[in-house]
């Protein structure tokens, strides 16, 4: 850690210095570690969903998505092959091992600079397949279209979806259409899922990060949900930047013969890299530790991300992945990513410590440090 | 990235950081009070306790915006979302603030329109774009955010916008200093004053501050830099003995603020009697109303609003953590019944409440982190 000159890591928070006529102002340190503690023990409590109804904030991919998954899917579901709540199901299937998986894309607007949801639709499964180091295969494609939505904007999709598909190595072998009254939906909704064959050895999980290992990110972050926020038209701020939506099979390929003891990878859609972090630490009962002066982040990014009040490290990717690697095995994985153009700003941002469990670090560019957590609701402005 | 990147040196910090530790005087503790949300959410975010000797503790003062609306007032802005062809909009941060019965999102989920904005122009537009709909700004903030509303209010008024009203909950930030000061037990040293709000109002204001409470205050930047030297700004005066208004903000604040924006809001505003603030309780001449000359803006006139007053919950210690009689976690709620998804009080709502940028970024322990690191 960069430290300040006196870090407060080396005393405890409150403690007050001893000498004759010293009132404390605060308590004793253990008071505010038993709180903490208490915290941590209300945050592994069994999630629950208190609210009546669905919020936005459920579908934000912050904690209330994870608490409603857990406390309802994955409750009413459970099974062993649902249970790891990875990108993906690992299947055994006539001797062969098979990655499957699903995903909606309600992208708006259904077009943005450097793609749109056609091609949000295939990259996005084709990434959840890759990420466990399958060989995408075949997808199928299930369309929710609004009364009045035009035909050409239609075809517009369908066509980047074929070239998406053609890019990736996959074939679209299923569909399905249905079609709404208007207002109803929002002009295109699309639900792609997929399947890709394990010919690898390695088996990749959330849960195999260890102390020592390193965090590694694929490139800049942030760049897609920035693009499609400014493309919203509701801020008037004028940027080149373009969502990073690609196919990552080619640089997970890379990862794994440049670091074949990888742990995990994740690609950082909705939620961004924190998310990501402390789904990995979660898992693993680990400590992420996060360099942000190490974390890449393009300039329009961080320009707009401070305009709006939000972190980087929030926003969506559709493009990139967090891997965690063995130490010895970083370099020559960021050697490896960074052949590629897609991999072209990867970066080592971080390692795993064995404390404090479950909790992802983050010493701050300034020199501080700080938690950081999973995102709750939207990412919304501050205000002032 | 530029002025901003300036602002967050760690050499400079370092420098900044051994001037404080220089400053304090030996066994002497120093209680200072940040009172804008936005100071908050910097320290917490950059870390800036890690600079901070022991003897110099910031407090969390009652500058957040959404964190001094009292339920009452959210409960009375979702009853006018409910009533027909309403479409209400507001900030961000008040979309999850709870009232009695939910909050914004809870309202949306059962049917009412409310939108973030992220200015009050947005909501003009939306009203220009549905005019068979009566389209409402929820305004709130403190003397920063005011005269956007009134400019607002007034190219409604030009226009002849007839669907725009605004329901108003600007407060001003003299009348909640002054109520702090006056708590029983209060012993802060000085304060890191707020640097948006004095861009319209100057520095002027606070000068019975320091004349009658004999604490200084240093109007403050928001970059981690910023706070630092305004921190040591105050360090100075009370070595020197010293008690003055002090502004480290020169890059943005003139020192008599911006006379054209004050116009604006005596145009449109006026001064309310009394005022309830979320933990402080009822304040006299804090807050703002819309001017009798406007009332064909005002929400309050226009709709029924019920204008009950709710309690805070029981639980809640919002108003001793707004004051900074209690740090965050000692509330007795804090981080089990409430948190930032299922908030209890309005200080774990918005990133510059002191709740929540103490549960997101501060939940941890440092001596811990630091022995762990080192492996």
């Amino acid at each position: 850690m960069n430290g300040p000159h006196t870090p407060a890591a080396e005393r405890g928070v409150g403690e007050v210095p001893d000498g004759p006529g010293d009132a404390p102002t605060s308590p004793a340190p253990s008071a505010e570690q038993a709180v903490l503690e208490r915290i941590e023990r209300a945050r592994r409590r069994k999630p629950r969903v208190a609210e009546e109804r669905i919020t936005l904030s459920h579908g934000s991919g912050g904690k209330a998505t994870h608490n409603l998954v857990e406390a309802l899917f994955l409750e009413a579901f459970r099974n062993p092959l649902l249970e790891p709540l990875e990108d993906q199901a690992l299947l055994h299937l006539d001797g062969e091992h098979v990655a499957f998986t699903t995903d909606s894309f309600v992208v708006s607007p259904l077009f943005f600079p450097g793609g749109d949801i056609g091609e949000l639709a295939v990259n996005g499964t084709v990434n959840d397949l890759a990420v466990s180091g399958a060989r995408p295969l075949y997808l199928s494609a299930g369309f929710i279209l609004e009364e009045g939505f035009p035909v050409q904007d239609l075809r517009r999709v369908i066509n980047s979806m074929a070239s998406a598909a053609q890019h990736a190595g996959v074939k679209v072998v299923t569909g399905d259409t249905k079609v709404v009254q208007r207002g109803k939906a929002d002009g295109c909704y699309i639900n792609t899922s997929g399947i890709g064959v394990l010919e690898r050895p390695e088996r990749l999980s959330a849960s195999a990060a260890r102390e020592g290992d390193a965090v590694i990110v694929s490139g800049p972050i942030g760049d897609h949900g920035v693009t499609v926020m400014l493309a919203r038209g509701e801020l008037d701020i004028e940027s080149d930047v373009r969502s990073d939506t690609a196919a990552l099979t080619p640089l997970v390929e890379l990862l794994l013969d440049a670091a074949p003891g990888t742990r995990c990878i994740r690609d950082a859609t909705r939620g961004g890299v924190a998310t990501i972090c402390n789904e990995f630490a979660q898992a693993s009962e680990v400590a992420l530790v996060l360099d942000e002066h190490r974390v890449p982040v393009r300039a329009e990014v961080r320009g707009a991300s401070e305009i709006l009040g939000i972190d980087p490290l929030y926003v969506a990717c559709e493009g990139r992945f967090v891997a965690v690697v063995p130490g010895d095995q970083a370099r020559p994985a960021v050697d490896a990513l960074r052949s590629h153009p897609l991999g072209e700003g990867a970066e080592i941002v971080g390692r795993v410590l064995s404390e404090p469990r479950g909790v992802v670090l983050l010493n701050t560019e300034f020199g501080g440090s700080r938690i950081v957590d999973m995102l709750v609701g939207d990412p919304l402005p501050r205000i002032c | 990235m530029r002025f901003v990147d300036e602002f967050r040196d760690q050499e400079k910090a370092r420098a900044l950081a051994a001037d404080i530790a220089a400053l304090c005087e030996p066994r002497r503790q120093y209680k200072f009070m940040e009172v804008c949300g936005g100071h908050t959410h910097t320290i917490y975010k950059h870390g800036l306790e890690d600079y901070l000797p022991e003897a110099v503790t910031m407090v969390h003062g009652p500058g957040c915006p959404v964190c001094v609306i009292p339920m009452g007032r959210v409960d009375d802005a979702i009853s006018i979302a409910r009533q027909e062809d309403v479409i209400m909009t507001s900030f961000g941060d008040m979309m999850r603030v709870p009232g009695s019965r939910g909050s914004f999102l809870d309202s949306n989920a059962a049917g009412s329109d409310i939108r973030m904005v992220y200015s009050p122009l947005d909501s003009l537009k939306i009203a220009r774009d549905n005019p068979a709909k009566r389209v409402v700004f929820m305004a709130i903030g403190f003397e920063t955010t005011a005269p956007s509303t009134a400019m607002t209010l007034l190219r409604a008024s030009d226009e002849g916008l007839g669907n725009f009203s605004v329901f108003c909950n600007h407060v001003l930030v003299n009348p909640a200093i002054k109520a702090i000061l006056g708590s029983p037990g209060m012993a802060l040293d000085g304060f890191v004053g707020p640097g948006h709000v004095t861009t319209v109002i100057g520095c002027e204001p606070y000068g019975w501050i320091a004349k009658d409470y004999r604490k200084p205050l240093v109007v403050s930047g928001f970059e981690p830099l910023d706070i630092l030297q305004s921190v040591r700004m105050l360090l100075l005066q009370l070595r020197e003995g010293r008690c003055q208004v002090e502004n480290q903000y020169t890059r943005a604040v003139a020192w008599e603020g911006n006379p054209r924006a004050r116009a604006v809001i005596d145009e449109v505003m006026e001064l309310r009697p009394t005022f309830e603030w979320r933990g402080l309780g009822s304040i006299p001449r804090s807050a703002l109303r819309l001017k009798e000359k406007y009332a064909a803006f005002d929400a309050e006139r226009l709709f029924d609003v019920p204008g009950v007053r709710v309690a805070d919950p029981k639980a809640c210690q919002c108003g001793e953590v707004l004051k900074g009689a209690i740090k965050p976690w000692e509330c007795k709620v804090f981080g089990t019944a409430c948190t930032p998804e299922t908030p209890i009080g309005t200080c774990m709502v918005s990133s510059e409440g002191a709740c929540a940028a103490y549960y997101n970024f501060g939940r941890f322990d440092r001596r811990k982190v630091r022995e762990a690191s080192r492996v």
